[in-house]
């Protein structure tokens, strides 16, 4: 009971709005986020915090772009496809993007089905998310392998600036470190709501607490952030 | 003695069943995470025109401001439907939008540096690095 009066955070109905909702949010001596678990929010406050990182990522990029007194690499030849013997400029980067906002796409949908406690769907379509991030991985280790056998290493390229590898060994690295991760937790939580453990309110292994489905929103809001990220690398990295 | 605990036991479930329907609701209505499926479609549609809109920019070779311009144009529309509609920003309460959304902007001002820098840095291996014509 206690349990799921601390999940249940639907709150009173009548609280101010605008910038005295903000005021009396934030100084009611109780808790900030009104409406929000404290699963939502801290997975909020992490995804600021990595936002910061990848901020960091493409910040050092911009400058070593833009101090470097050697032509940069042009991404737009970089990265194109010849396929059936025309060459298709950075068509790889572009098929990468649209399988990631599909995964989006599903990943959203799952997340209502899951608050509609259709387990088969919601499950089903997590699995389909988990799809399409992996094949971006493998599109992306088949951009890697192209890359290293043309010759790019993090010291240095054919085509211009040396520091035109370490940028993309990074920001990409990591950007894929996060999709790899999300697959993985997105097939833990699959597994879970198809098994119907949030109908069962099932303790979890680790933290021991009831399962809700406002899980699967907690991990589409991770998923969303890894497309997020991908928005901001493809229109600086990859199209600048 | 009975008398008692025979109404006490009645409301037992009546009351269980109340505080369910108040999760269920609660989840599904303050927090407003029920939205029809359409709203999603139509995002993920306008997610893919935006992201052809950019490519194209690439694949016509528009150069200069204009590609610039446009490539920030469509990255902030694509940016701002995913954290809106995908992530449910536009159903939150103020105080977590701006709690999560405003941090963000102060990393224009480290931008803002970083170009100084940069700049500065480049001048310098102009002036001294650069190889003798």
């Amino acid at each position: 009971m206690t349990d799921a009066a601390l999940a249940n955070t639907g709150a009173a109905p009548t609280r101010p709005s605008g910038w005295q909702g903000i005021a009396a949010d934030w100084s009611s001596d109780q808790r900030a986020f009104k409406n929000v678990s404290w699963g939502k929010a801290m997975m909020w406050i992490f995804l600021l915090s990595d936002t910061f990182i990848f901020s960091c990522f493409l910040l050092s990029y911009m400058t070593v772009r833009m101090s470097t007194t050697v032509p940069w690499p042009n991404p737009s030849e970089v990265f194109a496809l010849t396929i059936g013997g025309t060459t298709i400029p950075l068509i790889l980067i572009a098929i990468m993007t649209f399988i990631l906002i599909s995964s989006s796409g599903t990943m959203a949908m799952a997340v209502n089905f899951g608050y509609r406690h259709d387990r088969v769907k919601s499950a089903a379509l997590m699995l389909v998310t988990a799809a399409f991030g992996a094949t971006f991985v493998g599109m992306q280790g088949f951009e890697w392998t192209k890359l290293i056998m043309e010759g790019v290493r993090p010291w240095g390229n054919p085509w211009g600036a040396d520091q035109f590898g370490s940028s993309f060994f990074m920001i990409t690295g990591f950007h894929g470190t996060h999709v790899t991760i999300g697959v993985i937790f997105l097939i833990i939580i699959s597994r879970k709501v198809l098994r119907g453990d949030f109908d069962r309110e099932a303790r979890g292994f680790f933290t021991s607490r009831k399962g809700h489905y406002e899980i699967v929103e907690i991990m589409g809001l991770y998923w969303h952030f890894v497309d997020l990220v991908w928005v901001f690398i493809f229109a600086f990295f990859y199209l600048w | 003695m009975t008398n008692v605990a025979m109404p006490l036991e009645t409301q037992q479930p009546l009351l269980h069943t109340h505080v369910h329907d108040a999760v269920a609701t609660g989840t599904a209505h303050a927090k407003g995470q029920q939205h029809p499926i359409r709203l999603y479609l139509v995002v993920w549609g306008w997610l893919f025109v935006l992201s052809t809109c950019s490519y194209l920019v690439d694949y016509f070779g528009l150069q200069g401001y204009l590609r610039w311009s446009l490539i920030l144009l469509f990255m902030v529309l694509k940016a701002g439907l995913i954290v809106a509609v995908f992530m449910h920003m536009a159903w939150e309460r103020l105080a977590l939008a701006y709690a999560i959304l405003l941090p963000p902007v102060a990393v224009l001002i480290f931008v803002a540096i970083m170009v100084f820098e940069s700049e500065y840095t480049h001048l310098i291996r102009a002036l001294f690095f650069a190889s003798p014509t």
